[in-house]
């Protein structure tokens, strides 16, 4: 048997890599386990010419089509959003676009203010200095002044708007909507110990100038150089309790595939909005019948993605197409309630700015607008280095039919159960949806666009993997209280995006660390009584 | 791994043509090309059971060899093919794609440099930043919690 530690923390992507730096300070023995390995920037795809080839393949955003060691299958047949994820020192963010909204200050408030879903038990003012503290960690670079979003104050300055950037523009001007450079994690400056952008134009799988900010080469470094141990390849098949119900440490199988007992005073779950859950239903036992922490049967259900309409077009003007960061603005003119518009909630937008030769003639002979025969090099030169896109990014509402369950024959290569995804797209998200790709449409002719496509919803598109184990005061209506600890396991912590209440209408990651951070904070504040 | 049989590796040759053929416009080979071709079998990889798949298909609907059909029925075929669908198809489609658009007289002819993205990367002229000027004009309208 291993050595107990005082805290265990499973996963190292966004939240564990930010929960355990937090808690470095408080010199306890902290261990993580990650069941992915270190990554290594030489052997990004963007070092190699067949750099898009590696899209379909090994470096597929899909576990299911990846099929590393590292990952586990999903079966998501039953959803017409596929899961995305990564496994490794990092978790997802070494594969993410590295666009960085916040949730704003009414996301917090749907049920006060729209009379939907359920408010969270923390505000937004709770959070601000953990995205601030969040920002400066990650390295973020941006405009602050946006009259539409929270404030921030980022450190660095906004990606140039390239020649993508000032068509999406002029566009949004004419229409009078609102527009801004987005805030990201990409270093437009060297920054600690980041090389500043080069516009390998590759972000999402991984950057090999290290520019992007992953937690693999943002948090982890500081931790580990404050005494965090983080323990790769291992892969958590159960924790266990004791006596008292209280968590008393971890099954996992080593790097060589040996089963491992590691004793644990703390357990923190950090592993996604599938990750998560499908843990906590592997864990059961005689007092826990039903999947641990799982009393309020929660556990697994109100499974929200970000449905995502998107819809392109071409123009006659040259497109950054493969040569920069692929977002760099958004618009959050559809972002709040407006009942008129025959939804509730709403919608942000993150602008594309183009693709690499091969990801068009494959997207665009799918979509029948680039034919076979003598006619494809005169049609593709007009299509290559021209796109310009537009993805609507849908609020969610939790549905308890929306859920996260074990397969009941799907394994991963350990033998441990794979998780099941069973989802469907609601009514008001499709009418969400649908408004965007209307809005989508006028925005793409404004910029003069044509050859209009649409991906509704993008099918391998669930990047957001939240609510499957929600925070809430009520032990009925919530598997976690309003400081990250299970109401059931009093040891047992969650922090990651399955503790989301609602989704927003922007990428999740910079509140999905925030709220680690603020966990990892109220657990500081409480040593002396954590499991009262 | 099992590789694509001869019969196989034909019919790929013919469907690659039928897909992009060579054009003396563009000064630019076909994707039957022979460089282009032995890009796709040495990489084919994890692909080559669909691509298989794919390719069986297409033999069982033109019953020879695709190019010992008359155009006529060649189009006819592929047509057919084509119709059908499915991820078989879809990766067939996709292998002669992307080893198509990585060869260096085809991206020479599209104006892209022969190299990897990393170490060079690219430049990005910063823009026009006076086009945000309007919106900075406009009065915060953040929604009160």
């Amino acid at each position: 048997m291993n050595d107990p530690v005082d805290v265990l923390i499973i996963g190292s992507g966004a939240s564990g890599a930010a929960v355990a730096w937090s808690l470095a300070d408080t010199k306890m023995h902290i261990l993580c386990l990650e069941q992915g390995g270190w990554m290594n920037p030489s052997e990004y795809p963007s070092t190699g010419r067949d750099w898009e080839a590696k899209f379909y393949g090994e470096w597929s955003t899909s576990p299911n089509v990846r099929g590393r060691p590292e990952d586990y299958p999903i079966n998501d047949d039953n959803s017409p959003i596929k899961v995305v994820n990564y496994n490794a020192v990092g978790g997802s963010t070494v594969m993410y676009t590295a666009h960085w909204p916040r949730l704003h200050p009414s996301d917090f408030k749907v049920k006060t203010l729209d009379g939907v879903a359920d408010d969270w038990p923390i505000d937004y003012d709770a959070l601000t200095p953990f995205f601030e503290e969040n920002d400066r960690m990650m390295g973020v670079s941006g405009l602050s002044g946006d009259p539409r979003s929270p404030l921030t104050r980022p450190p660095m300055p906004p990606q140039p708007l390239g020649l993508s950037g000032p068509l999406i523009g002029k566009a949004m001007n004419k229409l009078g909507w609102h527009w801004w450079p987005s805030d990201t994690t990409v270093a437009t400056m060297d920054y600690e110990g980041r090389a500043r952008c080069i516009n390998l134009g590759h972000c999402t799988p991984a950057c090999a100038q290290g520019a992007k900010a992953s937690t693999d080469i943002t948090y982890w470094p500081h931790a580990i150089r404050a005494g965090v141990e983080l323990k790769t390849h291992c892969r958590v098949r159960e924790i266990l309790t004791n006596e008292h119900g209280m968590a008393s440490g971890v099954v996992y199988y080593d790097k060589d595939g040996v089963e491992q007992f590691q004793p644990a005073e703390v357990v923190i779950i950090a592993c996604n909005g599938v990750g998560t859950p499908r843990l906590l239903l592997n864990s059961v036992s005689g007092r826990f019948p039903n999947g641990l922490a799982n009393s309020s049967g929660l556990v697994g259900k109100n499974l929200m993605f970000h449905p995502y309409a998107q819809i392109y077009g071409f123009v006659k003007e040259p497109t950054d197409s493969n040569r920069a960061p692929p977002t760099c603005l958004w618009s959050k003119e559809f972002y709040e309630t407006d009942l008129s518009r025959g939804f509730v909630r709403g919608y942000g937008i993150q602008f594309g700015r183009g693709a690499g030769p091969v990801f068009e003639a494959v997207a665009s002979e799918q979509k029948g607008i680039l034919p076979w025969g003598v006619d494809h090099h005169r049609v593709f030169r007009r299509l290559n280095g021209h796109r310009l896109a537009v993805s609507a990014i849908c609020e969610d509402l939790p549905e308890e039919h929306n859920r996260v369950t074990l397969d009941p024959v799907l394994k991963d290569s350990h033998g441990i159960p794979a998780p099941k995804i069973d989802y469907t797209i609601s009514e008001n998200s499709r009418k969400m949806m649908n408004h965007g790709l209307a809005r989508g449409r006028e925005i793409l002719e404004a910029a003069g666009a044509t050859d209009i496509c649409t991906n509704d919803p993008i099918p391998w598109g669930g990047w957001h993997l939240l609510g499957t184990a929600r925070m809430g005061t009520d032990p009925a209506r919530s598997v976690v209280n309003e400081w990250g600890r299970s109401h059931d396991v009093k040891n047992l912590f969650i922090v990651d995006g399955s503790v989301f209440v609602t989704s927003g209408g922007v990428n999740p990651t910079s509140t999905i660390q925030a709220v680690a951070l603020y966990i990892a904070d109220q657990m500081k504040q409480r040593l002396a009584n954590l499991f009262d | 791994m099992p590789e694509l049989n001869q019969a196989q590796r034909d019919d790929l040759r013919t469907i690659a043509a039928m897909i992009i053929p060579a054009s003396d416009e563009y000064k630019v080979p076909g994707a039957d090309d022979p460089t282009i071709q032995a890009d796709m079998l040495k990489t084919l990889g994890r692909d080559t059971e669909l691509v298989a798949q794919a390719l069986d298909h297409l033999a069982r609907l033109a019953g020879k060899p695709l190019a010992a059909l008359d155009a006529a029925r060649r189009d006819a075929v592929i047509k057919e093919f084509r119709a059908a669908g499915g991820a078989a198809t879809a990766t067939l489609v996709r292998v002669v794609l992307q080893c198509y658009y990585r060869d260096d007289r085809v991206l020479r002819s599209l104006g892209i440099e022969l190299r990897a993205p990393f170490p060079k990367g690219h430049v990005l002229p910063d823009g026009d930043w006076s086009l945000l000027d309007p919106v900075k004009a406009r009065p915060p309208s953040l929604r009160r919690a």
